[in-house]
């Protein structure tokens, strides 16, 4: 069972990531230009890898499904990246960064990956801001901070509430950059179908053009997989419409490790479900918890507006719970907050599933340092409420006009509604040290895989993960395999694997063509949603999750003999790849609700309700579940474990307290 | 049956780039106001596949007003009649029961109908490529405190920044001139201190790819700024228009 090595390198922790980059094998410039790499995914991770990659001299061929690489959701991410610069001289440093991130992690990560990534946070600062990704500046002309959950320092840099946009955009101009240069070879409206493997190594994918419906063999002497998380599986989530497992489940099946499945993040800020006809959630930044007050009324099922209820009525429940880091704990424990008070009967809204997050009291705080910035003696309660507005609007600007336009309310005047909804997933294709899967050749970059949030990721670190991945980790990292493989010309892909992984795609296409039953894909994907988001959601137990694997096992059967996809398979047919993706999402959901029955205990974003403490907190189990769960594919519905012992040398596990 | 709104919706179909197409008429009931236009068209496109028709092809992905992937042209405006929205974050409540709406895709020569409302876009891609960026390998960066930036210039370049290049621009203008487009990206690192060794020839390279795609000259009407969902300003144009001129009476 000890199949996995995750090639840590020897020595202190600090030094590791240093040594090896110094010692790592080199591939000379000109067998570069004879090796090919293939990158799955456009987002922040694939952007940054593929751009240094042909920087460096590779062929490099980059495949996305939207219609720009720039679409990619990294995009959509609003508030921020960390980086241990310690500008604000308020006591960060590379092994705070590293221990905030392990222990937001809840004591499930891997000490040696969390502080390289704190280690190579800072020059992905000076990287973007080189390229001119227009953060947020002081009058001085120096970059701004602001805080995010689970940490007592100021390190998240960003650009208001469109962080990810720049940075994408940013990664995005140096991939572009090389596409111009032709360095990249571009395959955008083409989605990844299955990796081909040769020998035991990857060497390629089958690609389909969405618009023609062609498929096509794409060689590669490695293959990056930079596909991004799988939160769709609960099919309403903050996730793009279009990300999906299928390129990290394909590889799943021809032998890379899937790790950790059940580490799902919910996240607690977020505009609640109006309907049945709601098809994705939208996230209000956790940025807005800086300034942000949570709470719900004193009395259950208070009828009253939220404007009419006095102050000393209100529930300020994470001030109240958590006195230390009050409204800014980590997003796991805010969302089994806002869940509890909710069940408890003090939600709020029409659904009664909400609370509220307040912006009254940053307003007048605001408003009254901006009246004595302009030497406003004796300002008016009007006036301060102007100012502070205006304060307001400069930090969240976009975020209260996306509020405003989803709900019709105006997050100005009365404070927003939120709810948790499921936003990212920590578990992922297990990688080594090199950010490698089992399957040599194969690698995993950014959400895509599991290793460095541990059981919960805090906020801004997914900037962070992906962009460090992909500029700083892989350039070096990959020397270490391509370097034995200057000797491999590039395959034809006319041989026997390519014409049998293709052959197989075409059959399953085929085959979901054929059915032609009653019902859409849709159908199928919100049934498979609802399970998993009441079973496998922010509170698990034995008897749901086993109720679950067999839900979703019928579900899968009727899927398979009932769903309709209209049209055909030849040209642009949205259905298809929706269908080819939900039928990967019924596979996955079994395996997350069988991760999370073997984890008898409760940590980060898994929360079994039979593990708690007499307070409600979750129960971790170091002695036996100090472990990263690998589950390797061995048929339908079969998996077996495999465990990464998580050794923590430099940090003292305890127990995780933010009070 | 979630609302009470009744549609009736005529929509540009198109098989395929070779085929002529023409609009269809449909109507949609029950629709709540606090749907947004795309789960409107969620909700026809349920039905049509109940009844065994082909959806109507769309392009969105995000849903959030970002990726810039939504391109719909809605009783004459990109985007529909709200100013500074996409059409992912265009709620039916801007609309009323009984109406028509009209739904195109976007027009423009540079950017061909794939199917039904899914345009190629691609030649933006191209129009970045050919200059949008500055020439900085990955690893060479100092660090990014050492090169303090006027926060009116940081804040003025981050406006230019924020075009999601969903071809709103183009669409609107009557001549399908990609000028915002492209003077958005210009502008963002003519603003910046790092933006300026390649200044003069960024503005050349990206201009003359912007002709070579068939995007139209800009005529000044401002149509792209009023429908651009992101407000990104004509002032950016002007900036481009300098960067062009001084670029080419200087060149060597």
């Amino acid at each position: 069972m000890t199949k996995l090595d995750a090639k840590i390198p020897e020595g202190s922790l600090a030094e590791k990531w240093t040594k090896y980059r110094s010692s790592v094998s080199l591939v000379n410039p000109a067998n570069k230009r004879n090796l090919e790499v293939v990158i799955v995914g456009s987002g922040l991770a694939g952007a940054s890898a593929a751009a240094s990659l042909a920087e460096l001299g590779y062929k490099v061929k980059v495949f996305c499904f939207q219609d720009s690489p720039r679409r990619a959701h990294s995009i959509a991410a609003q508030g921020g990246i960390n980086a241990a610069k310690n500008y604000q001289n308020d006591g960060d440093s590379i092994f705070r960064l590293f221990y905030d991130t392990i222990k937001g992690g809840d004591y499930r990560s891997r000490e040696a990956n969390v502080h390289r990534l704190a280690e190579v946070s800072g020059n992905i600062i000076d990287q973007c801001v080189a390229q001119g990704v227009p953060f947020a500046r002081e009058y001085g002309g120096l970059l701004s901070n602001r805080s995010f959950g689970g940490t007592q320092v100021q390190r998240t840099f960003y650009a208001a509430g469109q962080t990810g946009q720049q940075l994408l955009l940013g990664a995005y101009s140096a991939l572009q950059r090389q596409v111009g240069m032709g360095n990249v070879e571009l395959f955008t409206r083409h989605e990844m179908q299955d990796v081909v493997v040769v020998d035991g190594k990857a060497r390629g994918i089958i690609a389909r053009n969405l618009v023609t419906g062609e498929l096509e063999r794409h060689f590669g002497h490695a293959v990056l997989l930079c596909t991004g998380g799988y939160g769709n599986v609960f099919y309403l989530s903050t996730n793009a419409m279009g990300s999906n497992v299928t390129a990290a489940w394909k590889a799943h099946k021809k032998g890379a490790f899937f790790a950790n499945p059940c580490y799902t993040q919910i996240h607690p800020t977020c505009i609640p479900v109006s309907g049945d006809h709601q098809s994705k959630l939208t996230l209000m930044s956790e940025s807005l918890r800086n300034d942000g007050r949570i709470w719900v009324p004193k009395k259950k099922d208070d009828p009253r507006k939220a404007n009419e209820i006095p102050e000393d009525e209100r529930d300020y429940y994470l001030e109240r719970r958590y006195p230390a880091f009050g409204n800014l704990v980590p997003r796991d424990i805010a969302s089994r907050a806002a869940k509890e008070r909710c069940d408890a009967g003090y939600g709020v809204g029409s659904s009664k599933m909400a609370v509220y997050l307040d912006f009254a009291a940053a307003i007048v705080r605001y408003g009254k340092a901006e009246a004595n910035k302009r030497n406003i003696h004796h300002a008016s309660d009007e006036e301060i409420q102007l100012m502070g507005k205006e304060v307001v609007k400069e930090k969240y600007g976009n975020l209260f006009d996306m509020y405003k336009q989803i709900t019709g309310e105006d997050p100005y005047e009365l404070p927003m509604r939120i709810y948790p909804a499921v936003h990212y997933t920590m578990g992922g294709l297990w990688v080594d040290y090199n950010l490698m899967t089992t399957v040599p050749g194969l690698y995993a970059l950014g959400e895509a895989n599991f290793s460095d949030h541990g059981a919960n990721r805090l906020g801004a670190s997914a900037l962070m993960q992906g962009l460090a991945d992909g500029y700083f980790v892989i350039p070096y990292t990959i020397g270490a395999y391509l370097a034995s493989e200057i000797r491999t010309p590039a395959m034809s892909t006319d041989s026997e694997a390519f014409v049998n992984a293709e052959k197989a795609v075409k059959e399953q296409i085929e085959k979901l063509m054929s059915i032609r039953g009653t019902k859409s894909v849709d159908y199928f994907h919100k049934k498979l949603g609802l399970i998993m988001w009441n079973q496998c959601g922010m509170a698990r137990n034995e008897e749901g999750l086993k109720m679950a694997i067999a839900d979703i096992q019928a579900l899968r059967k009727e899927f398979w003999s009932d769903v309709r996809i209209p049209g055909e398979a030849n040209n642009l047919n949205p259905e298809l790849e929706k269908a080819g993706r939900v039928a990967d999402f019924l596979e996955l959901g079994e395996l997350m609700c069988k991760d999370a029955l073997d984890r008898n205990e409760s940590c980060g974003g898994h929360f079994r309700e039979e593990y708690q403490t007499e307070d409600g907190e979750a129960l971790r189990d170091d002695e036996n579940y100090a472990y990263v769960a690998a589950w390797e594919f061995k048929g339908e519905s079969q998996f077996e474990l495999h465990k990464e012992e998580l050794k923590f040398e430099n940090i003292k596990i305890a127990q995780r307290s933010y009070k | 049956m979630e609302g009470n709104l009744n549609l009736t919706l005529k929509i540009w179909r198109q098989k395929n780039a070779q085929t002529a197409g023409k609009f269809e008429t449909y109507q949609v009931s029950g629709i709540s106001e606090d749907m947004s236009f795309l789960e409107m068209i969620d909700v026809l496109n349920n039905r049509l596949i109940e009844e065994g028709d082909d959806p109507v092809a769309f392009d969105h992905d995000c849903r959030e007003g970002i990726c810039g992937m939504c391109s719909m042209y809605i009783n004459g405006r990109p985007h529909g009649p709200n100013k500074g929205v996409t059409t992912c974050q265009l709620h039916m409540r801007s609309f009323s029961d009984g109406q028509t709406i009209t739904i195109e895709p976007w027009r423009a020569e540079a950017f061909p109908v794939i199917k039904d409302l899914v345009v190629n876009r691609s030649a933006f891609d191209r129009i970045i490529a050919a200059g949008g960026f500055i020439s900085v390998n990955t690893g060479n960066a100092q660090d990014a405190n050492s090169l303090p930036i006027p926060k009116d210039n940081a804040d003025d370049a981050f406006a230019a920044a924020a075009c999601i290049g969903c071809g709103a621009c183009v669409a609107a203008c009557k001549n399908a001139s990609a000028m915002l487009f492209t003077s958005a990206k210009i502008s963002q690192l003519a603003l910046l201190p790092q933006g300026q060794a390649e200044r003069a020839k960024r503005a050349e390279a990206m201009v003359a790819q912007m002709d070579e795609e068939g995007f139209g000259a800009c005529s000044n009407t401002g149509a792209c700024e009023a429908e651009c969902p992101k407000g990104i300003s004509l002032e950016n144009i002007a900036r481009m228009n300098r960067e062009y001129f001084s670029s080419v009476f200087t060149s060597k």
